[in-house]
């Protein structure tokens, strides 16, 4: 594959499970890779023998006995092959799962049609973190994801730092990463989950320590008052409009609970869970008509006027 | 072309008893089929429990034993008549087979009427909850049971009387009969987990 | 009882072929009975299905030959992908091996006739008017859109309102019932209808394969249809199974359909391996070797088939004991298929081989599906399962165990079975290069999607970002779909180019061992006019000079041989059902049931009346002298007691 813009392969970890998943991979490529050349080898040679046989009529057959013995051998080989994978397997199921740490990052994500809810847990309920489609993580420090769905089943699914895991409703699993190194890595939802299925990703940004505190703690503010009349404009539309009924935007009066909280949209580098780069023109189009970008959200079109839409996106990019 | 030496089967009865027919395979397959149903659906009402702390959940009062463990006596007494009929069947006595058919019939008409009142008194609705849901499933399983099973044997007893009464009718006959066996018995583990399991566990 | 014996029947013949035909007419085609008849219906429908899925399966290939294409949006994209994997698992993959062993079957063990071929006759209704219903649905734009899994909560009917769920549900209903039915049918003709001396040891491989896969259907398929039902009740009367608000359980969904959509896998490709020993045998012309062992590995195979269910759940976070288990199992599961493969090797090893067109699908069947086999072990460990789930990887992973598994054996047993069923030789030439683009085209198209998984692209989306590096990649395999296309097509030319100008086939134009190959080609109303008895294996090949025939059958009426299960010793005669109507009256009023359910639940109370008096129409004695039974009050008695010995045909 030439030429990949954006991280999300398992073929390129970048974290203690992504590799050690990684190195079982590569283990099982060549191990298999090798059975299955010496399958199709032996293969050639008995169509090869066999269609001898047929030109010779005193061909001596091969005795039942001596046949009996070689395919013994190589149903033994097979067993001792498989076990060997077996335990390869069950090894990196424990290294995956011994990564438990009390200085782990907790952080909570609750799958929706067809966006992502997540929120950083802490002591104090005033330092808690609520954000959507964007996950930062620090580096070399243990995280521990806890999944369900507010609706149907979706899967978490970052391929450079851990394998998938379902989030269900009824149902709250943990599951551990940790990166170790920065970089962006894109993940999207692995199952089924409805018309949009395609359009669920989300990003997790792995930075250093310092970085992700300092980003914990800019989500930490609430939204400032608009400074000027065209932010105020923009403000009031959001909250007379039917914005504020779904999104949440903290330091205002909207306090929707079923759309992502847009606190801090600006930060955030994609719209629609990774379906748009979060531009104002995309944003714009966005606010109008997101059926029209992808169809079936839950976010109906907003016919507001020229004037109205303008002021929303300038307020909304102040959301930083 | 060379002599063909033959088996003549010309004098071999037309037709048989028991694990020696096609009927007894087909009634194996249709009972291991149905039992499997059994089998999961019991299967899923356990797997139902382990999901919540109390059983019933929310409070729910248990089934009332009374219709249950009545039904479950009329259930297994009928397995007398059934017994005499299928014996009836494998002698090719007419005469007894319709006797021992419309005993059979009677037991139907009450385990049936009895089943009204099961499901009257089990209560939970069907759409409370999924214990609701099982317990409704479960015992809905069974009925279409009994009730197909009262539906056939009619049929077949119609037929005794009515006539043309072919051989093979007595086959049907004791086929029916081993049928009638399995849907008695599997009531049992089910009567077990929707009256007992609640108050058990 | 042993005597010499002229073995021209002479006009009894004629009078033996009247007894068995099927009518003729418009009408008489809905009472047809004849396995052969109902065998072909089955192929040839379950073909026209897996055209259908196709077709599908290529606007799919269109619209994700390039990122962010807008060919499909996402609503009949979704619709499409669940109707091409509910038409290929349930109207295409068990109905043609079911087929398969309908027509066969009964002729590799020597039977005039398949057991209960009404109800043989009546599963075929249900899976036709259930496919039909299945397309309609999907023109009328009510197809299923939740994946041929239908997973709740997302197929509640909170999150797909529509009727598509409930069309999907009873698309399953429909199915399953014809499944379970021919099961039974199978299981009883492979069990009671042997010729005389077709001991367990001598029955065809072919024959296990479907004995074994028939009593898995048997121990599956109720899975499937009792959640099925959950679901509709969930849907339709407000029952809570999988609804969590109400205390019911998204996963035991999963558990349900997994139980039996594991051995689903195995249903399908247990029957491709009985056709590879088949075909094995027969070109590499000697008896296969191992045969106890490969018998055994269809037997395990089964068993484990029903211990692997949890690995489709991998990803739900089970705990790590649970998932060691089904790993171990998941893996152990490659050694009785291995030994199947290293068999039939040490047979071809051994044996005299001629490459002619089925062997050629054979080989073809070997390279895809031992690929297959191996990431089929990868997928078992937990860990790598966690990556590479419901991602390409798994699509690439089961075409290659379904299409190498089943069908290319199916290509394989169509050129090699065609001569039989119709008479006529299909195409070496045009064989040879249907087999080479099919091949290519296939891996074409299959083996980009591993690479395509691992670099992150999951299942089922409708499109992608052009960002995401998988254009390339994918419009190859949509290059190979195209191929793959090609192939089909030119493979269809062959078939009716063949079926009415191919050349005229000899009985055993393979020089075949088994029974099939023992009566003309297509075989007689009858299957065989004199039935045959068995000294070996392979009859054909084994069978001293002078083997026995069966005689004293009536020729004037359907006159059956039944055996004893274990030995097939002779056991009694059984008269065999006359062409009826009813099978096809009831699969009307089963239809009209099954649908009428989704709309009410009183469908199901009252569409029951029109099923059960058809039900007494097709029980009923047709006329007093149906068959030339003996009517009440019997003359004498011909049943013997149940302790009575039969006099049996004495020594073979």
């Amino acid at each position: 594959m030439s030429a990949l813009d954006v991280n999300q392969s398992v073929l390129s970890p970048a974290g203690i499970q992504a590799s050690a998943i990684h190195s079982l991979w590569s283990l099982m490529l060549w191990v298999c890779a090798a059975v299955f050349m010496a399958v199709l080898a032996v293969l050639f040679v008995a169509l090869r023998r066999g269609t001898r046989n047929r030109s010779h009529d005193d061909f001596e057959p091969a005795s039942e006995a001596a046949l009996s013995r070689s395919v013994g051998a190589a149903v033994g080989v097979t067993v001792v092959v498989l076990i060997g994978l077996l335990t390869a397997s069950v090894w990196t199921g424990r290294t995956i799962g011994s990564l438990h740490a009390a200085s782990a990052v907790t952080i909570a994500i609750t799958g929706h049609q067809w966006w992502w809810e997540i929120q950083y847990e802490d002591a104090v309920p005033g330092r808690r973190v609520v954000t959507a489609n964007e996950l930062h993580i620090p580096t070399n420090r243990p995280v521990v994801v806890k999944v369900t769905s507010r609706d149907v089943i979706h899967s978490f699914w970052v391929p450079n730092l851990q394998g998938k895991r379902d989030l269900i409703p009824g149902y709250t699993t943990a599951l551990w990463l940790q990166a170790d190194r920065p970089g962006v890595f894109r993940g999207q939802c692995a199952e089924f989950c409805g018309m949009q299925h395609a359009h669920m990703a989300l990003d997790v940004i792995a930075e250093s320590q310092q970085q992700f505190e300092a980003w914990l703690e800019a989500m930490r503010q609430p939204a400032r008052d608009p400074s000027d009349s065209t932010l105020r404009r923009g403000h009031d539309v959001f909250m007379h409009a039917r914005c504020a009924g779904c999104h949440t935007v903290r330091g205002t009066e909207a306090a929707g609970q079923i759309a992502p909280d847009l606190t801090h949209i600006a930060t955030r580098h994609t719209l629609g869970a990774g379906t748009l780069s979060n531009t104002a023109e995309h944003l714009a189009a966005w606010i109008q008509d997101a059926q029209r970008l992808k169809p079936g959200n839950q976010m109906p079109p907003n016919p507001l006027t020229e004037e109205d839409l303008l002021a929303l996106v300038v307020y909304l990019e102040t959301l930083r | 072309m060379s002599e063909v030496r033959t088996l003549d089967v010309s004098t071999l009865p037309p037709g048989a008893f028991g694990s020696r027919t096609l009927t007894f395979w087909g009634t194996l397959g249709i009972v291991i089929i149905e039992g499997t149903v059994f089998a999961l659906a019991i299967g899923a009402y356990f797997y139902l429990v382990t999901r919540f702390p109390a059983w019933p959940p929310h409070g729910l009062a248990a089934p009332d034993l009374r219709w249950g463990t009545l039904n479950t006596l009329v259930l297994l007494a009928s397995l007398i008549p059934n017994e005499l009929t299928r014996r009836a069947g494998e002698h090719v006595d007419l005469h007894r087979v319709r006797i021992w058919m419309v005993v059979c019939l009677a037991f139907a008409v009450a385990f049936n009427v009895v089943r009204v009142y099961e499901f009257a008194h089990l209560n939970v609705m069907w759409d409370h909850d999924a214990y609701g849901s099982i317990v409704w499933l479960l015992l809905g399983l069974h009925t279409t049971h009994i009730i197909t099973d009262f539906l056939d044997s009619s049929v077949l007893t119609t037929l005794m009387f009515m006539g043309p009464v072919e051989e093979h009718r007595f086959v049907d006959v004791e086929e029916n009969a081993v049928y009638w066996y399995f849907v008695v018995l599997a009531w049992l583990p089910i009567y077990g987990v929707i009256y007992w399991a609640p108050r058990v566990l | 009882m042993m005597r010499r014996h002229d073995p021209s029947i002479g006009g009894d013949l004629e009078r033996l072929e009247e007894t068995w035909a099927d009518p003729n007419g418009w009408y008489g085609w809905f009472m047809h009975v004849d396995h052969k008849s109902i065998g072909r219906r089955y192929l040839l429908t379950a073909f026209g299905f897996f055209l259908l899925g196709g077709v599908l399966a290529a606007l799919m290939r269109v619209q994700l030959s390039r990122p962010d294409n807008t060919f499909l949006g996402p609503d009949l994209y979704n619709e499409i992908f669940s109707t091409h994997g509910t038409t290929m698992m349930f109207l295409f993959a068990v109905p043609v091996m079911q087929g398969l062993g309908i027509y066969f079957v009964p002729l590799m063990v020597g039977a005039r006739s398949i057991a209960f071929p009404r109800l043989v006759a009546f599963s075929y209704w249900m899976l036709l008017f259930g496919g039909i219903f299945l397309y309609v649905s999907f023109l009328l734009n009510a197809g299923p859109d939740v994946g041929w899994f239908s997973y709740p909560p997302l197929a509640e009917s909170l999150y797909t309102p529509s009727k598509r769920a409930d069309v999907w549900a009873q698309l399953i209903t429909f199915t399953e019932v014809g499944s379970l039915a021919v099961a039974v049918s199978l299981i009883t003709t492979a069990l009671k209808l042997r010729a005389p001396g077709m001991t367990l040891n001598r029955i065809p491989i072919f024959v296990w394969a479907q004995v074994v896969t028939s009593f898995m259907v048997l121990f599956a398929m109720p899975a499937v249809m009792l959640a099925s039902t959950s679901l509709i009740l969930d849907r339709l009367v407000g029952t809570h199974f999988f609804d969590v608000e109400h205390a019911g359980d998204a996963l035991l969904w999963q558990h349900l359909f997994w139980f039996f959509g594991h051995p689903e896998v195995y249903i399908i490709f247990i029957p491709g391996t009985g056709l590879v020993s088949t075909i094995v045998a027969t070109f590499s012309q000697r008896r296969m070797f191992g045969y106890l062992p490969v018998v055994l590995s269809l037997v395990s195979t089964a068993f484990m088939g029903f211990g692997l269910w949890v690995h489709h759940m991998f990803a739900t976070g089970l705990p790590q004991l649970g998932e060691s288990f089904f790993t171990a199992a998941s893996i152990i599961i490659a050694i009785p298929t291995g030994t199947q493969i290293f068999c039939w090797i040490a047979t071809m090893w051994s044996g005299r081989i001629v490459v002619r067109t089925p062997m050629l699908w054979i080989l073809g069947f070997f390279a895809i599906f031992i690929a297959g086999g191996l990431t089929g072990v990868m997928l078992a460990a937990v860990p790598l399962n966690t990556q590479v789930h419901d991602t390409f990887f798994v699509v690439a992973h089961f075409h290659y165990v379904l299409i190498g598994g089943a069908v290319f054996p199916l290509f394989a047993a169509f050129y090699y079975w065609f001569p039989k069923i119709t008479g006529r030789l299909l195409s070496e030439r045009l064989g040879t290069w249907v087999f080479g683009l099919l091949f290519a085209g296939f891996n074409l198209t299959f083996f980009p999607m591993h690479i395509l998984g691992l670099h992150g692209m999951p299942r089922r989306v409708y499109t992608y970002p052009a960002a995401m590096g998988w254009g390339s990649l994918n419009l190859l395999a949509s290059i190979g779909a195209a191929l793959m296309a090609c192939a089909i097509v030119m493979f269809l030319v062959d078939a009716i180019r063949a079926y009415v100008a191919g050349a005229a086939a000899a009985h055993n134009p393979w020089n075949a061992g088994t029974l099939e190959w023992a009566t003309s080609s297509p075989p007689p109303n009858s299957n065989f006019p004199s039935p045959p008895t068995v000294a070996g294996r392979e009859p054909l090949w084994e069978n001293p000079p002078g083997q026995a025939v069966v005689v004293g059958l009536r020729a004037d009426a359907r006159d059956v041989l039944v055996t004893h299960v274990l030995d097939a010793e002779p056991d009694h005669r059984l008269l065999f059902p006359e062409p009826s109507i009813w099978p096809f009256l009831t699969g009307i009023a089963t239809t009209v049931l099954f649908i009428w359910s989704i709309f009410t639940p009183w469908g199901v109370v009252y569409g029951a009346v029109p099923v059960f008096v058809m039900l007494v129409g097709w029980f009923w004695p047709k006329s007093a002298h149906e068959g030339g039974t003996q009517l009440w009050p019997f003359a004498h008695r011909m049943l013997p007691r149940p302790n009575e010995t039969p006099a049996a045909g004495g020594a073979i």
